[in-house]
């Protein structure tokens, strides 16, 4: 019973997601823009080889898709910038790939003020891969404020983790 | 023996010097005694009604002692029961120094209870007000006893009650980093929870209606996080067309329920903007490359007061709606968000983080007297107050930091008094107070 209570769940998540803003990625894609890799929702994407420099598992693990913030800030750290460099490269190679990114704050803050925060870290990862030449088409933003911590100990070492920018990629198909 | 004579003694001493003054409770922000009342068992008119009666009779005491301002005298103290349709027997109250006395009778029949009550001052012997009659099916009758409880309340203090109200909140369940989050509705006291939504898609901060109908919440349910309508007897939910922009979120009714205040984000930068639900018509208030959200109205709607970090950190600001130059208001150590106007219009509550502290406060809506009710320390987090309809009482959350923790609903005193946990099932967050049911 629980099982199949789950099982519809995550049907029923599935075919929200795909109907997910058709306004930035034209109308009549079907592209789970929740992938694998985001904290957003239950997502189906393949990972492919992690040694194929062409999959997402090697955008996740040796381009690297998050970048880390201060506390209350949204600025790009040095070493952010060099892995949003990485993210260009390899979204420029690989161009049939979209791309979502998501904003997260740690949880010490108030709730709206986190989902305006999230947003603000998402916006900087998305300026800065249009100013390294990334189509504005192929990107959005979303913020999860401290809705989705990734990890979830009382403490800066976790904490450190949750303020971050992920950029989860997809494949799509462009109109 | 002794008892008794001990029971004459106090006649003596506390009914004479008391006995002209008419019972009055004046809710101040200073420490008071509570006062102590009797509720013998109401009396059951109909044979079968005792176990109602005694439920009612419960609930009342429950919701009085509960505001800490009242102490129920146990009734092992009575010294002699009390008879419906005759006047008490004053001397024998005022030797176990009752000074309110609330007697009543139910009667269930045929799907209907009928609960008569009456109020009395025991020191002054009169009855306070009229006695009454209250009639509802047998599934409402925790809001009989809840009206009456209101009744004596507002007769005794002056005030307007808040006991037959309702919250609408977030049920919380599951692991932290992946929350299955829930809007539902709960008796002011945390009993007959329902739940509004279905839990398939992310769901923030509902807010109630002025008239308690609909409730304005953020859902990610289209994949970015929108403002929906929901119709609380249905439960059917709608987005709001806002303006347009990225993220719609932190909303609030106007008071006369017409329009929509909320936060709206573009291009990383969160503004304040407000819709008139009817017509569609957006106009933006603030126009500032800082975060402006949590937007609420005073109750003639003619100022809204937000938080900001223009300055650096978080802070409350208030602006007339019309627009203008924001006067920020909150000037003390640390930071403030989550502000809202109170529905007596005279002060302003929120969350401040201070020291890594979090709380709960208070403060005027020029930024004067600033008061804390509550601290959050050693793990837990304090937030996102709402206020009971009288703006006597706030209710919040308290969330447990770390992977096993979770949220809890609590309720304080504006003068910081009589903090306590709200009942629930599970986890819960994001309470907003109804208003008195009618």
């Amino acid at each position: 019973m629980q099982t199949l209570t789950k099982a519809a769940l995550i049907v029923l998540a599935l075919s929200t997601a795909a109907c997910t803003r058709p306004d930035r990625f034209g109308a009549g894609n079907s592209v789970d823009l929740n992938a694998a890799g985001g904290a957003g929702g239950i997502g189906m994407s393949g990972l492919g080889d992690v040694n194929d420099p062409t999959s997402p598992a090697y955008f996740q693990q040796n381009v690297g898709d998050r970048v880390l913030f201060a506390v209350d800030q949204s600025t790009l750290s040095a070493e952010g910038r060099a892995v949003l460099d990485g993210q260009a490269q390899w979204l420029m190679t690989n161009n049939d790939y979209l791309a979502v990114i998501e904003g997260h704050a740690d949880e010490q803050g108030t709730r709206e003020y986190n989902l305006a925060l999230g947003a603000r870290r998402a916006n900087a990862v998305y300026e800065y891969l249009i100013s390294k030449g990334i189509s504005s088409s192929r990107i959005r933003t979303i913020s999860y404020g401290k809705e989705r911590p990734l990890a979830t100990c009382a403490s800066e070492s976790c904490y450190s983790q949750n303020r971050r920018a992920v950029t989860v990629i997809s494949i799509g198909q462009l109109g | 023996m002794f008892k008794k004579f001990m029971a004459l003694l106090l006649v003596v001493f506390l009914g004479a010097p008391v006995a002209a003054e008419p019972l009055r409770l004046t809710i101040t922000d200073g420490v008071i005694e509570p006062l102590p009342y009797a509720i013998p068992t109401f009396q059951a008119e109909i044979a079968g009604s005792e176990d109602m009666a005694a439920n009612i009779s419960r609930v009342i005491a429950e919701d009085l002692s509960g505001t800490g301002l009242f102490r129920q005298i146990p009734s092992s103290a009575f010294i002699s029961q009390h008879n419906f349709n005759t006047t008490p027997a004053y001397p024998d109250w005022r030797a176990i120094n009752t000074q309110a006395l609330i007697t009543g009778a139910v009667a269930v029949q045929g799907g209907q209870v009928v609960v008569k009550f009456r109020l009395y001052d025991v020191f002054t012997g009169a009855e306070m007000g009229d006695g009454q009659q209250l009639v509802a099916g047998v599934d409402g009758w925790r809001r009989l006893a809840h009206k009456v409880a209101d009744q004596v309340y507002s007769r005794i203090t002056g005030e307007t009650g808040y006991f037959d109200s309702r919250v609408i909140y977030v049920a919380e369940s599951g692991p932290k980093d992946n929350r299955r989050k829930v809007i539902s509705i709960m008796d002011y006291d945390g009993q007959n929870t329902q739940s509004l939504t279905q839990g398939n898609s992310l769901v923030l901060a509902p807010r109630f209606s002025p008239t308690g109908d609909r409730v304005l919440y953020t859902s990610y349910e289209s994949g970015s996080p929108r403002i929906y309508m929901l119709n609380v007897s249905s439960a059917v939910a709608q987005p709001i067309t806002t303006a347009p922009g990225n993220m719609a979120f932190s909303p609030r009714f106007s008071r006369d329920g017409q329009r929509v205040i909320y936060s709206l984000e573009t291009g990383g930068n969160t503004d304040i903007w407000m819709t008139d639900i009817a017509t569609g018509q957006h106009s933006r208030l603030t126009n500032a490359p800082s975060i402006e959200t949590g937007p609420s109205l005073s109750p003639d709607g003619s100022q809204i007061v937000f938080e900001s970090d223009r300055s650096g950190t978080q802070q409350l600001y208030v602006m007339p709606v019309t627009g203008g130059e924001p006067r920020r208001i909150s000037f003390g150590e640390g930071r403030y968000g989550t502000p809202v106007w109170s529905p007596r219009g005279d002060l302003v509550a929120f969350t401040k983080q201070n020291a890594g502290r979090f709380h709960i406060g208070v403060m005027r809506t020029d930024g004067s007297e600033e008061r804390l009710l509550s601290s959050a320390s050693g793990g837990f987090l304090d937030e996102g107050p709402t206020w009971a309809p009288n703006g006597r009482v706030i209710m919040f959350f308290r969330e447990a930091l770390g992977a096993g923790g979770g949220p809890s609903l609590y309720s304080v005193d504006i003068s910081g008094r009589n903090l306590r946990q709200v009942p629930s099932n599970g986890f819960a967050s994001d309470p907003s107070w109804g208003p008195l049911l009618r």
